[in-house]
């Protein structure tokens, strides 16, 4: 009799695990169904979910592109899904998509804002980007590949694309070496932008970037003789004086003896996108000096600086915005002397930038209170004065530290630029949907526009949220 | 001894108000302040200049000329024979009430988002990231205008609601009917419900500028005296348990002391609800509440609790895992956990932001315009400077208004947040 | 840096706007290089930007007609959108020479705001549109209604006057624009919705189903609608004026558009010929060109043919002359001798 062998010798294959413990099953288990309430929870929300897709869904599969008005989009869903199926009319956006995007800008002269964007990139890329050659090289050659769809999608004159692609380029190898001379790029950009946009005399931007030559020179003159201040002082004083005084005579002369210019463009011609990221874009950038120094004087311990700051930022952030635009449209005009008159884009442009001012110095000041208070020891046992410790030592840090809340603010302004169509601006949200609903052929369309506004606002602004959370985690240089 | 006072002393000599740092900031602040003032001067100069040359003066006498146009929506008395400062009252009061409504809703909406946001439920996490990041993103204005739409668009019309005659022969019941037991009626126009109506009132007091309703002030007495007295009980209880251990039941003394009075108060004025019914074009009686009104703050609420809810994220996420951990290992179930570990910990976090989002729901209520809102800005910023013609006068009082509001509101709660924050001892 | 942009920007403005109110309106404009016309945001008919950006409506055509009379080209004028808020406060500050957008010529306007209504280039009134089905035949059956309004207009006023007349009530729902109340209307969020008759009848033309709706037959107020300028510059107001009476006489004498050439060559009437400026110094007299008013009429037609091409019957607006017919046809359009 042999043995009976109790040992195992072959493994018996492991059975499968039950079913609510693999799989498919025990995700839905774990992640929708691990409780009562999880459950409710989830019921809930799979009924939101279709209740959204049956209100929509046929709204958007009846879309109808090719048509010449509202009444003929009717006609078309009624054909394709009977009586009484409703169909989106995106036919409108076919037609007037140009004015939501560039409002009344010359349509042989979309070139000049899709450069004056592309170029806005790469201005900026050195400033967030600073050090890194690889991340710096690879946006650049994506502005270059933007403009080079775009532009020839705009129809740019050849000179055009070869001088735009030639200054991109150009930056990318000049990035190779070191991007501390890419900031150059930047400084000139406002003045380059300016002139691609309005167009005109090329001496305006010239004349006027020369007025900060001015100050520079007086600056650097004076400084070695006299304290910092007063040579700062005298050197805004001069460049006040040139830009008050000199400035428009010698760019009339100047074009009188080389008229070389482009087509100018009124800014009542700015509409659409193109007039939210100027406002935008602009005013962030004049807020920004104006939002330092306001933070900083909140932080002075010179008390009527500090009290004219502090009121001016509370009142600004007390007030709706609304009621700032109605005071650019409607009061500016009686604080100015009798007479004066510009036009109400520059008038909300100089309100939204106070707007922004106010927003950033508190942004700013919180990038200030965030340094620890050994930075300030440190400066000081270092023996620099204010302004120096200001300049090489503190701002660079808080202004670091501040570029999402930046960002945040900016997101934030970029929406509220929605506003200015209550001003009669073309706002692409309100202004110029009005404007189209009021062609007899549109009359009556509601949702298409709102939506395809909606959508690009969303595309724009959750890209720089998202791009201001990847900056909050790469600019967290402490470990905690 | 040799003290401080043997640094030689310097005549004061002129250039020392610019190069010695002790009289430096002094000579700096007078040349800002007079800078400033010149500058406040120029202005007034200006303003004084244009406005005669346009042959306007500056004065607030047009506010007690007559109004002559009606509003829609009036919390306190107001025709149009009221002048125009009833109508700004009125305005004030439209916005007052959307800011309040809607903070308080935006605070709810936002907790719960912010909390579903790190529920391990993927799909309900999905569903509000996909709801924060819509709203964030994406301009007031729109939301506004969109959920007017909505609101007026899905809604049945007041005549849905009518039976005729041959519909009754028939049987058919109407297109649409009133919800929550007949009392609410949802119409394209707004939303009609119940008013309260008392038999015996009290009537009102009449103080010149303003009449106070003595039966809302009744009833404010008497709810605030219960809810004074139902905290004396609660206290009362809290002493005997720290003295003695056990806790008396109090439930029954609060439920009385909360309700008793007030049911009371309404049997002895003989209170009894208005149901609005279908007569004519509209549905009369009990209170419109018109879709601008609700569209507005829907909105406002929605937008501002996107925000709300990242800021109620960030703060949870804030209190480190070893206090949910230790509380867990307290044996606290996770309800309990975020209510009575979390929350209380999160908020000295969450107070601070939140109070610019108040701030900021209470500005954007003037985004009203965009679906004529009769607010502030559409009564006194909008319809009388449009009658009158006074754009400044109307502009600077209502800057001030506003400016007014966003002071008290920042103050209110920037005492709470001191009381909250962990004392610094 | 950035700073240059805005000073770029206001150096620039200054340079093309110049000093406004210091100085006539006439002799700015000329400085300028063109009129700016304070318009509406968009009022189908009247005044709204086409596909291509421009300006077309009856508000608009005058306007070109004053450019033309100024420069004797119809395309140097510009359109600044003024809202019901904005525009009187844009006309007083200068930012607009002349405001052609339907605005009510009442004597608050004419004299606290400091403004001069020259010419009436709409007779127009107040009026309500119903549904048909509702079964009402009169404004005064509307007691307890809805009515949609608009903000920031006479309408508002009109309106709370006429119901506290005939002792009714009504619940008024403010919308903000045009297509915003016929929306409003046509989802039956309102029972009525009172405007000019003239706005009724561009909403009615364009609704798909025009039949199911009528404008009831009360016209409760006046509304006179016409151009506005500053007051205190009559010579430009005279421009303004006259630019508008020379279309009225145009359409009355029979010059149109296409044939104010040949009629030139032709005529025999005094008058004509002193509105083509062939005889007489009539442009002169008011600082302008002696063709002024033939450039006006040879560039936008007479006051007949702008109304027929923007909002006259034929066009999708659909609106019969009525009070704007001439005086010789039984309308209030009257033109005073042109000599």
């Amino acid at each position: 009799m042999a043995p009976i062998n109790f040992v195992r010798n072959e493994m018996l294959a492991p059975s499968a695990p039950p079913v609510r413990e693999a799989g498919a099953v025990k995700w839905l288990r774990e992640n929708l169904f691990s409780g009562v309430f999880n459950t409710i929870l989830t019921l809930v929300g799979i009924y939101v979910i279709y209740s959204i897709i049956v209100a929509a869904l046929p709204w958007w599969l009846n879309s109808v592109w090719n048509a010449g008005s509202l009444s003929e989009c009717r006609e078309i869903v009624a054909a394709q899904a009977g009586e009484g199926a409703t169909g989106a009319c995106w036919a409108m956006i076919r037609e007037r998509w140009h004015q939501f995007i560039f409002g009344f800008y010359p349509s042989e002269l979309y070139w000049r804002p899709v450069l004056a964007f592309g170029l806005l990139v790469a201005a900026l890329a050195p400033v967030l980007f600073g050090g890194q050659k690889r991340n710096l090289t690879m946006i650049l050659a994506v502005v270059a590949a933007f403009l080079l769809v775009t532009l020839w999608m705009a129809g740019a004159p050849l000179v055009v694309f070869v001088l735009s692609m030639a200054v991109v380029l150009g930056m990318i190898a000049v990035a190779q070496a070191g991007s501390g001379k890419l900031l150059w790029f930047t400084a000139l950009y406002p003045a380059l932008c300016f002139w691609l946009l309005w167009g005109g005399s090329i001496w305006l931007p010239v004349v006027a970037m020369l007025g900060f030559v001015v100050l520079g020179v007086a600056y650097l003159a004076l400084v070695g003789r006299t304290s910092p201040m007063t040579a700062a002082g005298v050197g805004v004083v001069l460049a006040l004086a040139w830009w008050f005084i000199l400035d428009k005579p010698l760019t009339e002369a100047l074009f009188a003896a080389l008229p070389w210019g482009i087509e100018a463009v009124a800014s009542d011609q700015f509409g659409g996108f193109l007039l939210a990221i100027t406002i935008g874009v602009t005013a962030i950038g004049f807020s920004l000096p104006i939002g330092i120094l306001l933070a900083l004087g909140r932080q002075s311990d010179m008390l009527i600086v500090k009290t004219l700051c502090v009121g001016f930022i509370e009142f600004i952030r007390g007030v709706p915005l609304i009621t700032l635009l109605f005071t650019a449209s409607l009061l500016l005009q009686y604080f100015l002397p009798p007479g004066t008159n510009f036009d109400i884009i520059l008038r909300v442009i100089i309100l939204v930038t106070l707007f922004a001012a106010a927003y950033l110095a508190e942004v700013i000041r919180g990038g200030l209170a965030a340094l620890p208070s050994g930075q300030y020891e440190a400066a000081d046992a270092l023996g620099l004065d204010y302004w120096r410790a200001q300049r090489l030592i503190i701002l660079p840090q808080a202004l670091k530290i501040s570029i999402p809340s930046i960002v945040s603010t900016f997101i934030g302004l970029f929406k509220d630029t929605t506003l200015v169509a209550f001003v009669g601006l073309m706002d692409p949200l309100k202004g110029v949907t009005q404007i189209v609903r009021a062609d007899i052929n549109w009359k009556g369309i509601y949702w298409e526009p709102y939506i395809f506004v909606g959508a690009i606002f969303f595309v724009i602004c959750f890209g720089m949220s998202r791009y201001s959370m990847h900056l909050e985690r790469k600019l967290k240089t402490d470990h905690r | 001894m040799a003290v401080a006072s043997d640094v030689p002393k310097d005549s004061f000599r002129l250039s020392m108000l610019i190069y010695d740092t002790r009289y430096r900031s002094i000579t700096i602040q007078v040349f800002v302040l007079i800078l400033f003032a010149l500058f406040v001067a120029w202005l007034l100069n200006n303003t004084a200049e244009n406005l005669a040359t346009r042959g306007k003066e500056f004065n607030f006498g047009f506010l007690w000329q007559r109004a002559g146009y009606d509003i829609g929506q009036q919390l306190i008395p107001y025709t149009n024979d009221s002048n125009h400062f009833r109508a700004l009252l009125v305005g004030l009061v439209n916005t007052l009430v959307v800011a309040i409504i809607g903070c308080v809703l935006a605070t709810v909406i936002g907790v719960v988002v912010g909390v579903l946001r790190l529920s391990n439920n993927w799909l309900i996490g999905r569903l509000m990231t996909v709801y924060v990041e819509m709203f964030r993103n994406v301009p007031l204005l729109l939301w506004i205008l969109l959920s007017y739409v909505i609101l007026s668009e899905t809604t049945p019309q007041p005549r849905d609601f009518r039976i005729t005659d041959e519909m009754a022969a028939a049987g058919e019941a109407p297109a649409a009917s009133m919800i929550l037991w007949d009392t609410v009626a949802v119409t394209n126009r707004g939303t009609n419900i119940p008013s309260p109506l008392f038999d015996r009132g009290l009537g009102s007091l009449d103080l010149g500028f303003l009449s106070v309703n003595l039966t809302a002030l009744a009833y404010i007495l008497v709810i605030g005296g219960s809810i004074w007295v139902n905290s004396r009980i609660i206290a009362a209880a809290r002493a005997r348990q720290e003295a003695t251990g056990d806790r008396p039941v109090t439930w029954w003394k609060t439920l009385a002391v909360l309700f008793g009075p007030v049911i009371a108060l309404s049997v002895g004025l003989g209170l009894h609800m208005e149901v609005p019914a279908l007569t004519g074009f509209n549905f009369q009686g009990g209170i419109l509440v018109a879709h601008s009104f609700t569209a507005l703050v829907i909105a406002l609420a929605l937008y501002t609790a996107a925000f709300i809810a990242e800021i109620v994220r960030a703060g949870i996420l804030a209190i480190s895992r070893g206090q949910s951990e230790a509380a867990f290992a307290l044996g606290l179930r996770p309800g309990r956990t975020m209510n009575l570990i979390i929350l209380p910990q999160a908020l000295r976090v969450i107070i601070p932001p939140l109070i610019s989002q108040y701030l900021n729901l209470t500005k954007n209520t003037s985004l009203g315009i965009a679906v004529s809102y009769l607010d502030l800005r559409g009564t006194l910023g909008g319809i009388t400077l449009n009658q009158t013609g006074r754009e400044l006068e109307c502009m600077l009082l209502m800057m001030l208004i506003y400016l007014t509001i966003s002071l008290i509101i920042s103050a209110v709660m920037n005492f709470y947040n001191s009381s909250v924050q962990i004392k610094a001892r | 840096m950035k700073k240059s942009v805005f000073l770029g920007v206001v150096a620039a403005t200054t340079m093309v706007a110049g000093v406004a109110s210091a100085q006539a309106t006439l002799e700015t404009v000329k400085a300028r290089g063109e009129l700016i016309c304070g318009s509406n945001t968009g009022l189908t008919g009247f005044g709204a930007p086409d596909a291509s950006g421009n300006w077309v409506g009856f508000d608009v055509d005058l306007c070109r007609a004053i450019a033309a009379a100024v420069f004797g080209d119809p395309t140097k004028v510009k359109f600044v959108p003024t809202t019901g808020e904005t525009r009187f406060t844009a006309l007083q500050s200068g930012e607009v020479d002349v405001l052609i957008r339907n605005s009510t010529w009442t004597l608050s306007r004419d004299t606290e705001l400091a403004l001069d209504f020259v010419a009436v280039n709409y007779y127009d009134g107040q009026g309500f549109m119903v549904k048909s089905d509702l079964g009402v035949s009169s404004a005064k059956e509307l007691d307890g209604a809805t009515v949609c309004i608009q903000t920031g207009t006479t309408t508002e006023l009109n309106l709370a006057d006429f119901f506290k007349q005939n002792n009714i009530s009504y619940q008024p729902v403010t919308v903000a624009d045009d297509s915003e109340a016929q929306r409003q209307y046509l989802a039956g969020a309102c029972d009525a919705y009172t405007t000019d008759a003239s706005g009724l009848a561009a909403s009615r033309a364009t609704m798909p189903d025009a039949a199911n709706h009528v404008i009831l037959p009360e016209i409760i107020s006046k509304e006179p609608l016409g151009p506005v300028v500053r007051h205190g510059d009559s010579n430009w107001g005279d421009i303004v004026r006259w630019t508008y009476f020379a279309l009225l006489i145009a359409e009355e004498k029979g010059i149109t558009k296409a044939n104010v050439e040949e009629v030139a060559t032709s005529t025999a009437d005094e008058e004509v010929k002193r509105l083509l400026g062939l005889s007489g110094d009539m442009g002169a007299k008011i600082g302008l060109d002696n063709a002024a008013f033939k450039n006006a009429i040879a560039s936008v037609g007479n006051y007949g043919e702008i109304f027929a091409a923007n909002i006259g019957e034929g066009t999708a607006i659909n609106l019969a002359r009525g009070l704007n017919a001439l005086w010789t046809q039984g309308g209030l359009q009257y033109a005073p001798p042109f000599r």
